[in-house]
């Protein structure tokens, strides 16, 4: 009779419908939704018909230019400089809402360097997303080399037979129980401008001379200390999978590298590195990904501000599809994210392939 | 070349001591098997001196120096694995120069002594392949690559054939002992195959609990065993232990039987111990059969293999105690029958009684 019901092939499927069911409502139905709105001038609620507007919305996104902003001259023909001796350029609205140049018409300034005695200034249709863009890359150029190469020194130290060795792998592993939300509010505690922990640890290390900061309301810090206590929530997790990884590789490799000789360094060269070769593809493309996904951090601690300095893309993402119920413009985004995921995984597909 | 000397060599792991007491001198190019049951403490004594493990007390000596201390690389020697523990990721080639690559040696050097290692053990054309295109010899022939070119003063092999298959053993069994002829280095060699044990050794070394029970060429261990567990360990099928009753001794001589066996003369060595029991070994290779009513044991058929060069019985003797035989003939042999038995009590063994008869048999 049992044997009956696991061997039917639609019992198989009955029980998987309702796992597969939502899988397919919730995740493979609203990718290819993305996709679709993607193109349209669709709103979360609005009396209007959707319309299909091609690739208006990448446009809006993407559209990047290079202006060259002369220095203003008088009547002489000598350059006009300020009070501070710096040159002074016509502003860049000038030329983004002169109907001269309709190309450029809704464009605002992004960032701009000086070359010569002209001005180069870029412009993007969506500055902030330009932003996001840039933070997110940023995020995860810092995050891969922090969070792995932490986690993977934390399993080498954890991966020793000593007392009370499992109490570390415990504490390390906590933040990852940890919901991100939680962790998230306390670090905002921590890095309280005005009483937060990490100005008192800083000032009792410098008996006082520490100027204290307000990590996260300044626009050069607000980043760097998302990163950092990111590296730090996430770092046990893959420390765990480091540690499967080490302990996969033969002891006798070990006592091999001794009898010949190895030093500590070579034998990780020789012996440990190699051995960890698909659990490092792993963890980077774990990273990787989990980086690009960036959204809670942002969410409970800045809102993407100062001067949007923490902007992410899933933010973004967030804030214009259910924030400003622009739904098509949240999903452009998605789009855009998503192909930049699969491109970035598969250079690290390709770079970290096995040679034979 | 090297001298190795273990002086009272112990080692505890936490309260338990594993090897208690071992006192052993290897000499210049001697090719020497420990050989022991699982856990008498063989690996043990031979990661002691490889430095993988520490030696608890005791002194270990290679070439008149003491190496107690020292790290593995600092004692000059080499070792294979049972494991292999060939580099997966590395060819051939750089596995067998690893030792030279961690020394930093020359492009030059490590060309020169891997194919120098290469040509004895005839593994060129393996030279640019991944471990993972070998079979389980070439991989173990690697193994001993590696350690050729680290010329070390003593080879250690821990099982080296343990993991590979029967036919394959052979060869490889064949190609060290040829190996040490053609080296003429200084080898000790872990192993619980006793047939390994046999062929290779100069000088065998059994080993049980952590002691030493007997060290001899293997001619010597097999013909003239010291002691009930080395009669019982070498020699398949294992040696026939009947219990028998001392009644007198005569000079060299004491003249045993019991209820199955004829009272015979056998050499007594010094081995009684007064209680007028005993204990006499019987090499199943060592019996024959007797015309009716001339054996000096009678046997009851149990149970036999043949094995086309040999006939192995397993008998019952009056007594109840069970006996094996081996005939060197392809013989038929019915269940139930009975069988004479004679044997040249000069091939036999007499030792003191002991409950160690019953962990052997």
């Amino acid at each position: 009779m049992a044997g009956k019901l696991t061997r039917s092939n639609r019992a198989g499927w009955l029980f998987a419908l309702p796992g597969f069911s939502l899988l397919f409502l919730f995740i493979i139905i609203p990718f290819f939704f993305a996709f679709w709105l993607s193109l349209t001038n669709q709103r979360l609620v609005s009396p209007n018909p959707t319309e299909f507007v091609g690739l208006k919305n990448y446009s809006e996104l993407l559209r990047l230019s290079v202006l060259t902003l002369e220095p203003e001259r008088d009547d002489a023909g000598q350059i006009v400089r300020d009070a501070n001796g710096e040159i002074r350029y016509p502003r860049v609205r000038t030329i983004t809402r002169s109907g001269d140049f309709p190309e450029y018409r809704g464009m605002r300034e992004w960032f701009r360097w000086q070359s010569g005695e002209n001005a180069k200034v870029v412009v993007a249709s969506n500055v902030v997303f330009m932003k996001a863009l840039t933070n997110t890359l940023t995020f995860a150029l810092f995050i891969v080399p922090l969070q792995g190469g932490g986690a993977l020194l934390l399993a080498l130290l954890i991966n020793q037979k000593l007392r009370g060795i499992n109490a570390f792998r415990t504490i390390y592993f906590m933040p990852v129980v940890i919901s991100i939300v939680v962790i998230s509010l306390l670090w905002r505690f921590i890095y309280d401008g005005e009483d937060g922990l990490l100005n008192n640890i800083l000032a009792w290390l410098t008996f006082g001379f520490f100027e204290p900061v307000d990590w996260l309301g300044k626009s050069d810090t607000a980043l760097g200390s998302i990163i950092a206590m990111s590296a730090w929530q996430a770092v046990g997790f893959h420390m765990v999978i480091w540690l499967a990884g080490l302990q996969t590789i033969s002891p006798t490799l070990y006592e091999a590298a001794a009898i010949e000789g190895a030093s500590k360094w070579q034998t990780f060269r020789y012996v440990t590195w190699p051995g960890l070769r698909n659990t490092a593809i792993l963890v980077l493309i774990v990273i990787t990904m989990q980086a690009f996904a960036i959204f809670a951090q942002i969410d409970v601690m800045t809102n993407g501000g100062p001067l949007d300095s923490t902007q992410t893309l899933v933010f973004q993402a967030v804030e214009r599809g259910y924030g400003r119920q622009d739904i098509s413009g949240g999903s452009t985004i998605s789009v855009i994210l998503f192909v930049m995921v699969l491109m970035i995984s598969a250079v690290q597909g390709i770079l970290t392939r096995e040679r034979t | 070349m090297a001298t190795l000397k273990l002086k009272d060599f112990r080692k505890s792991f936490g309260k338990v001591e594993v090897i208690k007491g071992v006192d052993l001198e290897i000499g210049h190019g001697e090719f020497v098997v420990f050989v022991g049951p699982s856990g008498c403490g063989k690996s043990t004594l031979l990661r002691m001196i490889s430095g993988l493990e520490d030696i608890t007390s005791g002194t270990l000596e290679i070439d008149g120096r003491v190496m107690n201390d020292l790290p593995p690389k600092d004692r000059e020697v080499a070792m294979v694995f049972q494991t292999y523990a060939i580099f997966p990721h590395m060819t051939v080639r750089e596995n067998m120069a690893f030792g030279l690559t961690i020394a930093r040696a020359s492009k030059q050097e490590k060309q020169q002594k891997v194919a120098e290692a290469a040509r004895i053990l005839q593994m060129e054309h393996l030279l640019d392949r991944h471990p993972s295109q070998l079979s389980g010899g070439q991989r173990q022939r690697v193994a001993i690559g590696r350690a050729i070119v680290r010329n070390p003063k003593v080879f250690l092999f821990d099982e080296p054939l343990s993991n590979l298959d029967a036919a394959l053993r052979m060869d490889m069994r064949m190609e060290i002992g040829k190996l040490h002829e053609q080296l003429d280095a200084t080898m000790v060699y872990v192993t619980h195959d006793q047939v390994e044990a046999m062929t290779l050794a100069d000088k065998i070394v059994v080993l049980k609990d952590g002691r030493v029970m007997q060290v001899g060429t293997p001619m010597d261990l097999y013909h003239d065993p010291g002691n009930l567990f080395v009669a019982g360990f070498l020699g398949a099928p294992s040696m026939n232990f009947l219990q028998v009753d001392v009644q007198t001794v005569e000079g060299d001589d004491a003249k045993v039987g019991n209820a199955a066996l004829k009272p015979i003369n056998v050499a007594h060595k010094d081995r009684l111990n007064g209680s007028g029991k005993a204990i006499l070994g019987v090499r199943p290779q060592h019996v024959e059969a007797a015309a009716p009513g001339e054996g000096m044991l009678l046997g009851t058929v149990e149970f036999a293999e043949r094995l086309g060069s040999e006939t192995v019985v397993d008998m019952v003797l009056k007594d109840d105690s069970k006996f094996i035989a081996a005939f060197n003939e392809d013989k038929v042999f019915e269940p139930g029958q009975t069988v004479d038995l004679v044997f040249d009590p000069a091939q036999a063994h007499l030792f003191a009684p002991s409950d160690e008869v019953e962990t052997v048999h």
